[in-house]
């Protein structure tokens, strides 16, 4: 049975329903409206995690997102197991089952923290002084066991089921924080009837109103007032109110990333529902009101369970209900903690001391403190802690020295101050300010559309705050293009005033002290490790920042930044502003990347393409390939074939019988106007004005540098209509090139270009008796070969739809190339199959008709080019119109280096041994037996074993490849070297004669 | 679907397929459908000859950028009929969802320009309901608020991963266009963004 | 995210719509097959790469799909101004130098 400090007479959950919970195996009752931290302390569970490097007890330090020590794993199913979540924002749902982290065997017995005993081998810059050397050892040792020793949560091991969604949105004013302030400038801008979105990250909106008990707005109680806003703001159509959502990144023009958590605080998660959604805000105008975070004392052992910032006591309390203990101390350099320690006396807890270290605060928390008894300890520090999974004293002594005294506490409670929330100013590249008088940093100079307002800004005070906040919000959607109107502002009062307080180290914390100053508790850095940083010879904040890794974890620092920043500055006698101030970089609290991924994942990853015919190739069993986003079927096994067997069978297939291959992935480019073949004539290195309608060519297109870019046949459908296909690769960028040049080098030309890459399925027949197969499917156009010879194109009608029909071949037979519109493509490839088998026809894939190209020494572009290749190197200088004065890649051809001797050309290699093939982008020698490295002379782009020749066949770059046929050359592998004959590029039928039938 | 709105002629047992057949998405908020089939082309022409080709397609292209010109007899919200989307200076997409198929208008046009058939490169899905812009910018980046992307607003821009085609037509409902072979991405992406807006 | 103004859609859009081109205002010669190794060098293969302005070309290609040009701040990553191609590049920028 635990003991409650649930308080009967404190806090809004008053008799909330009661939530069952466990943490680390062992059951609790919480109630609802709890967050997991607040559960934990109702049932006085302080201790709830160990620390990265020494392994520290550690307990809850905070009520919000800047918590640095209350990290647990979240477990919801054997796949939802979520590390190092924050016990302060994580909401208690009806079984929610926690473990603690970064402890073995158990958190109140853990033998990692003999490393907190070793602790003098562990100063900061260990990692790059302690484990220098051997080498060997970091994969061996020192790593693997650092691994196992520090690091936080355990990453989950099992795809995540949960998804996550993503939404754009717009606005004029964007208001991240909810506030007092944040709902002052919402309601204004909202009253103004500009779009506005109010984010804050927390369930309820009221920030600070949450816990600071004193405060009224318009004479209403503060955090009632706050709900009555958030309903009037909630009822407009105008405004759209994200609770539980992080604004945490700002990025160009008002760009703003925001996560929103839909699900974590759900017992039970619809699975429709989203778990996180990210929005990507583009607002007119920004108003942060991000408010401010108290900072913690650094003095010594600092860190126990038990010791918290004063603010989270009293949201604990006046929120939740919760003592955070019986027996209070309270160790201080502000006013605010007065008033965790007034508020929780009235609640009847016992306060056992107020330490201060000012030596004459006045005011009315000092007086109230006084009237209510409580023991104040004026110009006095606490120097150390006591007790060991909790704290259990603190040892209290005058700021100079002197005796010290022991008073009994199992709670701390501290506050050294406020910095005001600046990362998202930050981060949208405004410039930060010193103000001395307050010390602290507060929005400068604006980079961008937005406004700071209340406590982020530096400004003090409810009533100010809300001022300054509502006028703002008013002017900001004035500024976005909404009508001025007359607005009342809410008025603000509270007895309260938080600024000012201390930066750095407490006295009695100095550079003599023993025990550990925490002023990182997530990282474990002290402030001693920060005195050495600077000892050894760190200036740059930045570089004090990663040689001590202090606000390098995944708090980023919120707590402790500023004390880092105060403490480099006075071991180095400079101001703060002087050692300046790190970068705050996104995300403002750690974003998971389902949220960042959001829809991305399974089939939306990335695209799957499918060509028309693509279910039918599946019931013809074919195994695909993915060629870019393109499914291709690869090849078609049949009766247990393997890949080589089947490939080896629609080879031969095609050139004895036919093939159908589908061929609808290459690109395809209309090319359409008066001056079309003038832009032809610009684009490839062919000649274009001379061919007839009707007719096709083999079309290469450069870049300006001389290289092939691409090639395809080009059939001209009119005098002013060209049909260009593209490499399937190739589609997108050869239709941007085309128009960049039409847009900006040749606008004068009468044309236009339009893909129709999709718009037409393709089905290559090929092969002897591919004539035959279409021939019955054909209307209106005569197909005998004096009609419609290699190399022709006609429109007319295919199994009764629009067709057009090429005579082409990529594969040296006979073949066509039927165009049909792309819905037509299943209906009308079944109907050409089922003609096909009539002839002995197979399907055959991208293997075979890579294969069947290669015989024919035809040339894939990316894969026997690479971009470096003229039309001359890869033996196709004949496209080339000699007669022509211009086309793009003219003038880079004739580069000096393009023309000089030495070139790699293609040529075609046989291996001495016909049965051995070689291995693709295998690089050649000439001499074998020289030494390493051996000077290489080209390269194997293209190799196959060719049933149809009865042995390998290769295309290969070789340096002066031509003027060395006959040659032997060598291919030197890890396990032997081959010996290849250098020839032609054509390995069957050498004189094309099947081509023309 | 309604497949009567375009007439061809195959032959025998030679059917058509529809990418998206079958595939449908209803929640409370959005409904997500595959539209009929449509004749379409892509036109492109200078200003000079926009009065010749309004005259032999029944509808002006409009000259305003992402604005859309509806032939007289009908709108997209009723019972279809021909409607013209500015995509850029000098190119439109003209979508005829009865029947008419505006190459063999265009053909009739003596003007400079270029008329392309593009009906099969493209294919429709139809978003409607009261969440149809918010499931629409789960994957698009433009502002789709009625006050600047009002009913009639046309543009062609980004969806995810993929381009679209994005055509307003009406206060809750937009007709996505998008290629072929992308289809199934823009309605898997759809109907998954659909999830979150119910 | 950047917000581009499109010349040509008249308005700013968000940035993944477009494509970078690299620099704007290198005309491709008129006689190129003629043009001196040292001239095609220079037209080919030198670019500014300046640190502040830099005329560039953008396209808009999920979009209008017009390629334009631009003036941007390579510093502040700022667009002070987007025109249409063959536009003559502008003697004044709105903004210049300003952070």
């Amino acid at each position: 049975m635990t003991i409650s400090f649930r308080l009967a007479n404190a806090g809004r959950l008053g008799r909330a329903k009661s939530v069952r919970f466990s943490f680390d195996g062992k059951e609790y009752a919480g109630v609802e409206g709890d967050t997991l931290a607040s559960a934990l302390l109702a049932n006085g569970v302080h201790l709830v995690g160990r620390s990265f490097k020494y392994h520290r007890p550690r307990g809850i330090l905070s009520a919000g997102a800047e918590e640095p020590s209350a990290l647990v794993g979240i477990h919801r199913d054997a796949e939802r197991k979520t590390p190092n979540i924050r016990a302060t924002v994580q909401e208690l749902y009806e079984g929610l089952n926690a473990v603690s982290q970064n402890r073995w065997p158990s958190l109140s017995f853990d033998a990692g923290s003999v490393s907190d005993l070793a602790s003098p081998l562990l100063s900061a810059g260990f990692y790059y002084k302690t484990f220098m050397w051997p080498k060997v050892a970091w994969k061996s040792l020192y790593e693997p066991k650092i691994r196992e020793a520090a690091g936080l949560g355990v990453a989950p091991d099992l795809p995540d089921t949960d998804h996550y969604s993503a939404r754009y949105a717009h606005c004029d004013v964007l208001v991240v924080g909810g506030g007092v302030a944040g709902l002052a400038a919402a309601f204004a801008a909202a009253e103004t009837g500009a779009r506005v979105i109010l984010c804050d990250e927390q369930a309820d909106l009221g920030g600070a109103l949450r816990y600071e008990q004193g405060a009224t707005v318009d004479g209403q109680p503060g955090w009632e007032w706050a709900q009555a806003t958030v309903a009037k703001l909630a009822a407009k159509d105008n405004v759209r109110l994200l609770t539980r959502t992080t604004g945490f990144g700002y990025y160009a023009q008002n760009f703003v990333g925001l996560v929103e958590r839909l699900t974590d605080h759900l017992a039970q998660p619809s699975p429709d529902q989203p778990r996180e959604r990210l929005w990507q805000v583009r607002a007119k105008r920004v108003v942060l009101a991000t408010g401010a975070i108290e900072r913690h004392m650094v003095f010594g052992d600092n860190d126990r369970p038990g010791i918290m910032l004063a603010s989270a006591a009293r949201a604990y309390l006046n929120h939740y209900g919760v003592a955070v203990g019986r027996q209070v101390g309270v160790f201080t350099a502000n006013d605010s903690a007065y008033w965790a320690a007034v508020d929780l006396k009235k609640a009847g807890v016992n306060i056992a001391a107020i330490v201060d270290t000012r030596d004459n605060p006045s005011g009315r928390a000092i007086e109230e403190a006084r009237a209510l008894g409580i023991e104040l300890n004026l110009g006095r520090t606490v120097i150390r802690t006591n007790g060991r999974l909790r704290v259990s004293s603190m040892v209290v002594q005058a700021k100079k020295g002197g005796p010290e005294r022991t008073i009994p506490v199992d709670a701390l409670l501290m506050s050294a101050g406020w910095t005001p929330s600046v990362h998202l100013f930050s981060q949208s590249r405004g410039k930060v300010a010193f103000n001395k008088t307050t010390n602290r940093f507060v929005p400068g100079d604006y980079a961008q559309a937005c406004v700071s307002v209340g406590a982020c800004n530096g400004t003090d005070g409810i009533d100010p705050s809300v001022a300054e906040a509502f006028a703002a919000g008013e002017k900001a959607a004035r500024e976005a293009g909404a009508k001025a109107r007359k607005l009342s502002r809410p008025k603000a009062e509270t007895s309260e005033s938080w600024s000012r307080g201390m930066a750095g180290a407490a006295p009695g914390a100095g550079a003599d002290a023993k025990s550990k100053a925490f002023v990182d508790f997530q990282n474990d850095v002290t402030a001693k490790d920060i005195r050495l940083a600077v000892g050894q010879g760190m200036r740059s904040i930045e570089h004090v920042k990663r040689y001590t890794t202090n606000g390098m974890a995944t708090d980023q620092g919120k707590t402790s930044n500023l004390h880092g920043l105060a403490i480099a500055a006075e071991t180095l006698s400079k101001t703060m502003p002087e050692v300046g101030l790190t970068t705050f970089r996104p995300p403002y609290t750690p974003v998971t990347f389902g949220a960042i991924v959001n829809h991305s994942r399974g089939p939306l990853f990335e695209p799957t393409r499918k060509t028309p015919m693509h279910d039918f190739a599946v019931a013809r069993g074919a195994v695909f390939e993915d060629v870019g986003q393109w499914k291709r079927a690869w090849y078609f096994p049949q009766g247990g074939e393997d890949m080589h067997r089947a490939v080896d069978r629609e080879c031969v297939t095609v050139r004895k019988a036919a093939g159908i291959f589908d061929g609808t992935t290459l690109g395809k480019i209309e090319v359409v106007g008066p001056d079309a073949a003038a832009f032809m004539e610009l684009l490839y290195t062919n000649p274009w004005q001379k061919l007839d309608p009707g007719r096709c060519r083999y079309g290469i297109m450069l870049r300006e540098d001389g290289f092939i870019y691409d090639d395809g046949v080009v059939g001209r459908l009119a005098e002013d209509r060209f049909h260009v296909t593209t490499t399937t690769g190739g589609a997108p960028r050869v239709l941007n090139h085309m128009e960049d040049y039409l847009q900006t080098e040749f606008p004068h030309l009468k044309v236009w270009l339009t893909s129709t890459s999709e718009q037409w399925a393709v089905i290559a027949v090929q092969g002897p008796k591919s004539r035959d197969i279409i021939q019955p499917l054909v209307e209106g156009i005569d197909i005998s070969d004096e009609a419609l010879p290699h190399m022709s194109v006609r429109t007319g009608k295919f199994c009764g739809v629009p067709t057009r029909l090429f005579r082409m071949s990529f594969s040296g037979e006979r073949g066509f190339e039927i165009n049909v519109p792309s819905d037509f493509g299943r209906a009308v490839i079944e109907a050409i199959w089922k003609e096909g088998q009539k002839h002995g026809a197979c399907m055959y894939g991208t293997e075979a008709m890579h294969v069947l190209r290669a015989e024919k020494g035809y040339i894939i572009v990316g894969q026997d080019t690479d971009g470096t290749v003229t039309p001359d190197d890869a033996g196709l200088s004949w496209a080339v119109g000699k007669k022509k004065t211009d086309f793009v890649g003219i003038r880079g051809m004739k580069r000096p280096d393009l023309l000089a001797k030495g070139r790699k050309q293609l040529v075609g290699l046989k291996t001495k041994d016909p049965k051995t093939v070689l291995e693709e982008g295998a690089q050649i020698v000439a001499d074998p037996r020289q030494a390493i490295p051996m000077t290489m002379i080209g390269h194997v782009s293209s190799s196959y074993w060719s049933e149809n020749c009865g042995r390998s066949i290769a295309l290969a770059l070789v340096k002066d490849g031509r003027s060395r046929m006959g040659e032997t050359l060598y291919v030197p592998m890890p396990d032997r070297t081959i010996e290849v004959e250098v020839t032609g590029t054509v390995f069957y039928d050498e004189t094309g004669a099947r081509l023309n039938g | 679907m309604d497949r009567a709105a375009v007439r061809e002629t195959p032959a025998e047992g030679v059917t058509r397929t529809f990418v998206l057949e079958g595939r449908s998405g209803k929640n409370s908020r959005v409904t997500i459908e595959p539209a009929a089939p449509a004749y379409r082309i892509s036109l492109r022409a200078p200003a000079e000859s926009l009065a010749s080709l309004s005259r032999a397609l029944g509808v002006k292209p409009p000259e305003q950028p992402m604005g859309s010109a509806y032939a007289k007899s009908g709108d997209f919200a009723g019972k279809g009929g021909r409607v013209a989307l500015w995509l850029g200076p000098d190119e439109w997409l003209v979508i005829d969802t009865q029947g008419n198929d505006p190459m063999v208008d265009c053909a009739r046009a003596k003007a400079l320009h270029s008329a392309v058939d593009i009906s099969h490169r493209q294919v429709a899905i139809d978003v409607s309901g009261a969440g149809a812009a918010d499931v629409l910018n789960a994957g698009c980046p433009r502002d789709l608020s009625l006050a600047v992307f009002p009913v009639g607003s046309a543009a062609r821009t980004v969806l995810g991963k993929i381009e679209i085609v994005l055509l307003r037509t009406g206060e809750e409902a937009f007709r996505v266009e998008c290629w072929r072979s992308f289809s199934d991405y823009a309605f898997t992406f759809l109907a998954e963004a659909a999830r979150d807006v119910s | 995210m950047l917000l581009i103004r499109c010349p040509y859609c008249e308005q700013e859009l968000p940035e993944i719509e477009f494509r970078n081109a690299g620099e704007a205002h290198v005309a491709r010669p008129p006689d190129i097959a003629n043009e001196n190794d040292a001239d095609f060098e220079k037209y080919f293969f030198i670019r500014t790469n300046p640190k502040g302005i830099i005329y560039e070309r953008w396209r808009h290609v999920h979009g209008c799909a017009r390629f334009f040009n631009a003036a941007r701040d390579t510093v502040t990553d700022r667009f002070l101004l987007t025109y249409k191609a063959g536009e003559k590049k502008p003697k004044k920028l709105p903004g210049a130098g300003k952070q």
